[in-house]
């Protein structure tokens, strides 16, 4: 086969943007198998040390935090549980109201429509008292529920869905009526499965945006068992500067790698519904 | 009453167009109705109205003795087949038939029954685990009939279902649905804007314009005595020649003849038509014909030519005969087989 220099420069491009992601991820996996001090006075490391598993056992067991009882898997549970519940009530939420809004044709669905895209531009961080006002009062603080419900609404995926559901023929609708499907019934025979490949891939977006908060957790939540992993990432280990004692980058190193394999997951096992779901839809 | 009753049924849209003015009809049990008529004449209104697709702005229906104004869709027991056949792209032909079953609530094994019978019928019992989307266009047809029979409806609602097969499948298709509904004997209404499709498959043809039923007859009824300028120049193909003329004293002088004798007291302007396999070669005839093209058919061949002032009249006769381009032909109208129409109102007068 001939190869084109034009292919020459593109695959060089496309190796140069594979290292630029895959070499920090490297370094930091290298460092994190060998111990704090080696990195303190020699730097990051560029192949496997022999502290590997010590490092790691360290990080996911060695209880912390004021009250010395938070671990790291506690607060990757947390964070998982939080990503988890964002995407999935995301997905339904979104599914079901642009549903109605494309199928219910009352006078009042583009103005809500419209309403529900404008929040586009009030992300959580610029309502951040507002809605810790509401959830406090609530008295949701310190709670799973306190930790999704704020995050749940999502214009973007409303809008993604709704898109899909105006492709789908009205002849569909019209065929389902007159065999005997009723509103709820054509969501779930029709508007579901024909959606599967566009719900997976909103549920890998949302999952990794609701794994990745950081700030809302953070205000949300004082008690310690409420800790999510990106929260960790700044708390966790800090009292080591305070003291005597080394800066422990080695498990922070660790602790880093750890906190990515969720959302590699993810997207490892959805891609091939993902990338379905931004390219074709399946009519 | 009939089986299916329309009366003065009315549809006005939201934004005023009125589709459908004061239609009434009635269908018998086992009729295979059709409505034909150009589009947008409000024919698949009509249609969508007796699914319950459509609310009825005035007037009722009735099928088989209840009012179905403010009936459901689902609760009619009608079956449509769709144009672009509707078919569900996630289920497999099995499902797709069974689907509306299930909604009713019978038992696996009765649907499981239905469903074979059906796909039997029609010949589709090889494709049932098969998605829609891995079928042609033929097939796909079938399995939206099969969707229909299945459920064994009141009444079949055909909204164009043929228009998306290419010519040939098209004949096969109108053939299958014709020996289907006379098989099964359900009441069926068909639409199409295709005139030869609807002659064919009607017991009863309604010619729709405007949202008005012109004309309501057998084929036959309709191509031999059409009642307005509308239903002679839409029914017969190819299409019925019209001329300008003058009726005076029971004489019509058109355009270069007379015809004495009209069996009209009819005077003024009118149109005069002619259907092109209504002419014969005569020495002598009324009609001189300078030819300006020949289309051979095969089995017939269409003369068009021009007389003093009309371009592309239209003569047709048998593929055995020659006619040579530039020539000139001398033509006579059958067995008084002409047709005068008011030149204002469009209504036959003779």
């Amino acid at each position: 086969m001939k190869i084109k220099p034009l292919q020459i420069i593109a695959h060089i491009i496309l190796i140069l943007g594979v290292l630029l992601m895959v070499v920090p991820i490297w370094i930091s996996f290298a460092s994190s198998s060998h111990d704090s001090v080696t990195i303190l006075t020699e730097g990051m490391k560029f192949h496997i040390g022999d502290q590997l598993a010590r490092n790691y056992n360290e990080v996911l067991n060695e209880k912390g935090g004021w009250s010395e009882e938070v671990t790291a898997a506690k607060m990757f549970i947390n964070s998982f549980i939080m990503a988890l519940g964002i995407a999935t009530l995301k997905v339904v939420i979104s599914a079901m109201s642009a549903y109605a809004l494309v199928y219910y044709r009352f006078k009042l669905a583009v103005p809500i429509f419209w309403l529900i895209f404008i929040t586009l531009l009030v992300p959580l961080e610029v309502r951040i008292f507002p809605s810790y006002k509401i959830v406090s009062d609530l008295g949701l603080t310190n709670s799973y529920t306190g930790l999704i419900l704020p995050l749940v609404a999502s214009a973007t995926a409303t809008f993604f869905f709704r898109q899909f559901y105006k492709t789908i023929p009205d002849e569909l609708l019209e065929s389902a009526k007159l065999d005997g499907a009723n509103a709820w019934s054509f969501f779930i025979d029709f508007l579901v499965p024909l959606s599967k490949t566009m719900i997976a891939a909103m549920f890998i977006f949302m999952f990794v945006y609701g794994y990745s908060q950081y700030l809302w957790p953070l205000i949300m939540t004082t008690a310690e068992e409420y800790w999510t992993v990106v929260m960790g990432m700044k708390i966790i280990y800090t009292e080591s500067y305070e003291g005597v004692a080394l800066p422990r980058t080695a498990e922070r190193f660790a602790y880093i790698i750890l906190s990515m394999i969720p959302p590699v997951l993810v997207v490892v096992f959805l891609q091939k519904w993902f990338i379905k779901g931004l390219i074709q839809t399946e009519k | 009453m009939s089986f299916l009753d329309l009366k003065n049924v009315t549809k006005i849209y939201p934004n005023g167009t009125k589709a459908v003015h004061e239609t009434s009809l009635s269908i018998d049990e086992g009729e295979f109705m059709v409505f034909v008529g150009p589009s947008g004449c409000g024919k698949s209104t009509l249609l969508r109205m007796v699914a319950g697709l459509e609310d009825i702005t005035e007037g009722d229906i009735n099928l088989d003795g209840k009012l179905m104004n403010e009936v459901d869709p689902s609760e009619r027991d009608v079956a449509m087949v769709f144009q672009n056949y509707a078919l569900y792209p996630h289920m497999n032909v099995y499902n797709n038939l069974a689907y509306g079953l299930k909604n009713r609530g019978i038992d696996k094994e009765t649907i499981e029954q239905k469903v074979n019978d059906a796909a039997k019928l029609l010949q589709i019992s090889d494709y049932l685990q098969r998605k829609p989307s891995m079928l042609s266009g033929g097939q796909r047809q079938r399995v939206a009939m099969g969707r229909a029979i299945v459920r064994n409806p009141k009444i079949f609602l055909f909204d164009e279902p043929l228009s998306n097969l290419d010519a040939k499948l098209r004949i096969q298709m109108r053939l299958e649905i014709k020996k289907l509904q006379q098989k099964v004997g359900v009441t069926s209404i068909f639409v199409t804007h295709d005139q030869v499709e609807a002659m064919t498959l009607a017991d009863r043809l309604a010619v729709i314009n405007n949202g008005i039923i012109e004309q309501l007859g057998t084929p036959i009824e309709i191509y031999d005595n059409p009642k307005s300028l509308f239903v002679a120049g839409f029914i017969g193909s190819p299409q019925m020649n019209f001329l300008d003329g003058n009726l005076k004293n029971k004489t019509l002088s058109a355009e270069g003849f007379e015809i004495k004798d009209v069996n009209t007291e009819h005077e003024g302007e009118v149109t005069l038509g002619i259907r092109p396999e209504h002419l014969v070669q005569s020495e002598n005839g009324l009609i001189n014909l300078k030819v300006d093209l020949v289309e051979q058919l095969g089995s017939d061949n269409l003369v068009y030519g021009q007389l003093t002032n009309i371009k592309d009249f239209c003569y047709r006769c048998p593929g055995n005969q020659t006619i040579e381009k530039g020539s000139n032909l001398s033509l006579n109208i059958e067995n008084k087989k002409y047709y005068i129409f008011d030149k204002s109102t469009g209504k036959r007068v003779n």
